[in-house]
């Protein structure tokens, strides 16, 4: 059989197919662009901004000074307020549910992080029991992040969009409220599993069949509100946030029955795995958050998206490539060449769409950087965006074998793991936490100094932790491919990067409270009752 | 065509792309593959063992996939010749790993055959590789006053002997030692595809000698 031919043939086809697809929305592609980049905002609301995560205060600063020279902001219309309003109700209660699961397991998630990287410069502490061994520990916050926080926060997120997407209340919300549930049990089985050793083994996919299926029943559930709720949608376009949303929320059950399905054999069995691990992070835990970004950024400040075809664009680019990416994780391994090949290619390839998202979202925010000050939502998804950018170049150079031959088996790799997933997925999802809760709740969030404490705290935490880590990653990886040291060098070598890992995760741990305390606040409507109570867009009158 | 339908045909069209490059393509290979004449199929002993490595999960800090000569020094330290996908026939699922917080283990039996250093070094991996941070795995062994009949007596170096105690390895354990005595795929393999000669040259000699 000539692998290779078929691959070739296989590539060109699809790559005319991509092709055809973005020439299929040329109509969209070249006169709808600017009206379909509108469709978030009413009537007459561009130029008003909605930030219901800064005080009053705040948000009068934001928007006479930047709206003052230009032209004068309107106000929405009372008709589309009453939209938005209703959108926000029929979320509200999903959200929330969402949201208190996702803050409870990021306190779990983080605890156990702490842990294991503690457990890494002082090995005899905790070796008592064996669900505290760093190999149970580490595995516990890998799913625990992967499975509990993120996917939690994101879906939240998405439940709480599609209605203002489609102006029209949420429907099925009740499948969301089963999935959820059913979301979440297996995720407590299955991490009790795998405290006692009930583990598959295979890296992300540890949760076992009979426990993962109802991860997969689940996460239909969660995405069945978006079927229900497109067809009865009272806008004529869908916004770019729904098509990564609709994908993302398609692929996640169809990546995990595939991945788990019990067939896989061998070698094969590798490749499936990490077509798994990188889908999860490409297709689903990435497009989610790039969706939240595509929507709020616009809504802070008042402005549609630069250039909205740039983000079709992108959006068809990074589901073609980050497909194929998975075999990047296993380069130097006993795995087929040309599949190695093939996702070196597709790697350096995803450039294209982060570009497209980048360069985005830089035209929008251009001028408007002042606004950060402001704007606590703002601060976090903004940097959440540039992580993103920068996660990504970095993944794709290390994707690059002489890169690889060097990180690949070192905390490098964990370093760039947490600039995606912390640095990217998570900011982004704190600031979509700090702009809704305001609009679900009905309450402000009662103490805005505590916001701040928390970014501060996080983003000096993570730079600590990733400076630290990544620099030890990659000291590691240049001993151990120096032949005349022996192996035990590049285990020394980690140590005060290992210990420094601890200190910013500490500190991120820290940060993770206040928030985690801030929103109890909030739950129990404590703090002082501030005039405008997060009345939708009262703040711009 | 309305833009859901767009959507689904354009998400599962892209989906199904990527399932036959990074999972048909590769299972059709691997229809071809065929246990080496040297490797040995596990017994039921470590496969209990293997079990054990798995649950404890070992797979964080230890790969076992030495790469070729050519990409690293992975054959100087002891580690083994590049691994090729025959050498993994038995294994369900294959623990490749992508981690070498420790080094990597595809030949651990051949490089390390003495029960007694793995037994010890479980028990406290300090006691023999100054500096190593891997954890120690006390709930593997029980602490007795006095060994019954039957009983494995581990032998530590005299700095870590209890007084008055002795140190009894669990079944598991057990298991996992002898799982681990096996890992050795030093024999010979023919085919070794996409390798550069120096891996050929190199791929029948027994590997010796940690670093
Ligand atoms: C509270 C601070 C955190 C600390 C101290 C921490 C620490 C750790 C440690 C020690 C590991 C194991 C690395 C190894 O195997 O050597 C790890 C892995 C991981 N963490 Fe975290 N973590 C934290 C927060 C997070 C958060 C919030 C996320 C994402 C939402 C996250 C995502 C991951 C992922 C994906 C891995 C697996 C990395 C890999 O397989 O390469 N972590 N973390
Ligand atoms: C263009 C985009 C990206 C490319 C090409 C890329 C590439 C890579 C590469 C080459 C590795 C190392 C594999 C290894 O040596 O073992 C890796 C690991 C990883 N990446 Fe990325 N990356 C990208 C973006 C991202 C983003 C946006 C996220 C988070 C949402 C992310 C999360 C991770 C994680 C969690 C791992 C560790 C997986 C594990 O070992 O468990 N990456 N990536």
């Amino acid at each position: 059989m000539n692998v290779l031919a078929i691959l070739l043939s296989a590539f060109i086809i699809a790559i005319i197919g991509l092709m055809f697809f973005i020439w299929s929305q040329r109509k969209s592609l070249v006169d709808g662009g600017d009206a379909a980049a509108r469709v978030i905002f009413g009537a007459d609301e561009v130029g008003t901004i909605e930030d219901p995560s800064a005080t009053p205060a705040n948000r009068k600063i934001q928007q006479t000074h930047l709206y003052s020279h230009t032209a004068p902001g309107h106000r929405i219309s009372d008709e589309d307020l009453q939209v938005r309003i209703r959108a926000d109700q029929s979320s509200a209660r999903v959200t929330l549910a969402f949201f208190c699961m996702a803050i409870f397991w990021l306190l779990v998630a983080s605890a156990f992080g702490l842990i294991s990287s503690i457990k890494l410069h002082e090995p005899d502490w905790l070796t008592q029991s064996q669900w505290l061994t760093f190999g149970i520990t580490r595995t516990l916050h890998l799913n625990v992040v992967a499975y509990g926080w993120a996917p939690m926060a994101a879906l939240g997120v998405c439940n709480w969009m599609l209605p203002r997407l489609l102006k029209t209340p949420l429907a099925g919300a009740r499948y969301a409220i089963a999935g959820l549930m059913i979301w979440n049990a297996a995720l407590i089985a299955g991490l009790v599993g795998i405290a006692n050793g009930y583990n598959t083994g295979l890296e992300w996919l540890e949760i076992p069949l009979p426990i993962a299926v109802w991860l997969a029943i689940g996460g239909a559930l969660i995405g069945m509100p978006l079927v229900v709720t497109l067809q009865q949608r009272k806008v004529a376009h869908l916004y770019v946030s729904v098509w990564y949303m609709g994908a993302a929320l398609f692929w996640f059950p169809a990546l995990l029955i595939i991945a788990k399905l019990p067939i896989h054999h061998g070698i094969e069995q590798a490749t499936a795995n990490w077509w798994f691990g990188h889908n999860v992070l490409g297709l689903f835990y990435t497009p989610l958050s790039l969706a939240s970004i595509y929507y709020l950024l616009p809504k802070v400040i008042g402005k549609p998206v630069e250039s909205y075809n740039l983000s079709l664009v992108g959006f068809w680019t990074l589901a073609f490539f980050y497909g194929q990416v998975g075999g990047h994780h296993l380069i130097g391994g006993p795995v087929p060449g040309w599949l190695i090949a093939l996702s070196i290619v597709q790697s350096m390839m995803m450039l294209i769409p982060v570009a497209a998202f980048s360069i985005n979202q830089h035209l929008t925010i251009r001028g408007h950087f002042h606004m950060l000050k402001y704007s606590p939502t703002l601060r976090f998804i903004v940097l959440g965006g540039m992580m993103y950018t920068l996660s990504s170049v970095q993944g794709s150079f290390e994707a690059l074998r002489s890169m690889n031959t060097v990180t690949h088996f070192t905390h490098f790799t964990v370093a760039h793991a947490h600039l995606g997933l912390y640095g990217f997925v998570s900011l982004v999802m704190f600031g979509a936490i700090y702009f809704i809760m305001p609009r679900i709740t009905n309450w402000e969030w009662p103490y805005p100094g505590l916001i701040a404490l928390h970014f501060w705290l996080v983003v000096l935490g993570f730079a600590i932790y990733f400076v630290a880590l990544t620099s030890a990653g990659w000291m590691q990886g240049k001993y151990m491919l120096d032949a005349s040291r022996p192996f035990m060098d590049s285990v020394h070598v980690t140590q005060p990067g290992l210990i420094g890992r601890s200190i910013g995760g500490a500190i991120m741990t820290l940060g993770h409270l206040v928030l985690a305390v801030h929103f109890v606040l909030m739950l129990r409507r404590s703090g002082p009752r501030r005039e405008s109570a997060a009345i939708l867009n009262q703040a711009s009158a | 065509m309305h833009s859901e339908t767009k959507l689904l045909v354009g998400s599962s069209v892209i989906l199904s792309l990527a399932i036959t490059a990074l999972v048909a393509l590769p299972y059709l290979q691997e229809e071809d593959s065929h246990p080496p004449a040297g490797l040995m199929p596990y017994t039921d002993q470590q496969l209990r063992g293997r079990q054990v490595y798995i649950e404890n999960g070992c797979i964080a800090c230890h790969s076992q996939q030495p790469r070729t000569r050519l990409q690293a020094p992975d054959f100087d330290r002891g580690w083994g010749r590049a691994s090729t996908a025959d050498d993994y026939f038995y294994d369900k699922p294959t623990l490749l790993g992508t981690m070498r917080t420790g080094p990597d283990l595809f030949n651990i039996g051949a490089r390390q055959p003495s029960k007694d250093w793995h037994l010890g070094h479980l028990y406290q991996p300090r006691a023999y590789t100054q500096g190593s941070i891997m954890p120690a795995y006390p709930f593997l062994f029980i602490l007795k006053n006095k060994a019954s009949p039957g009983d494995t007596v581990v032998n530590l170096p005299p700095a870590q002997a209890i007084p008055g105690k002795v140190v009894i390895a669990r079944q598991e354990v057990l298991d996992l030692v002898t799982y681990l005595q096996g890992m050795d795929h030093t024999y010979p393999v023919d085919k070794l595809p996409n390798l550069p000669e120096v891996d050929k040259g190199t791929s029948g000699q027994t590997s010796t000698g940690s670093k």
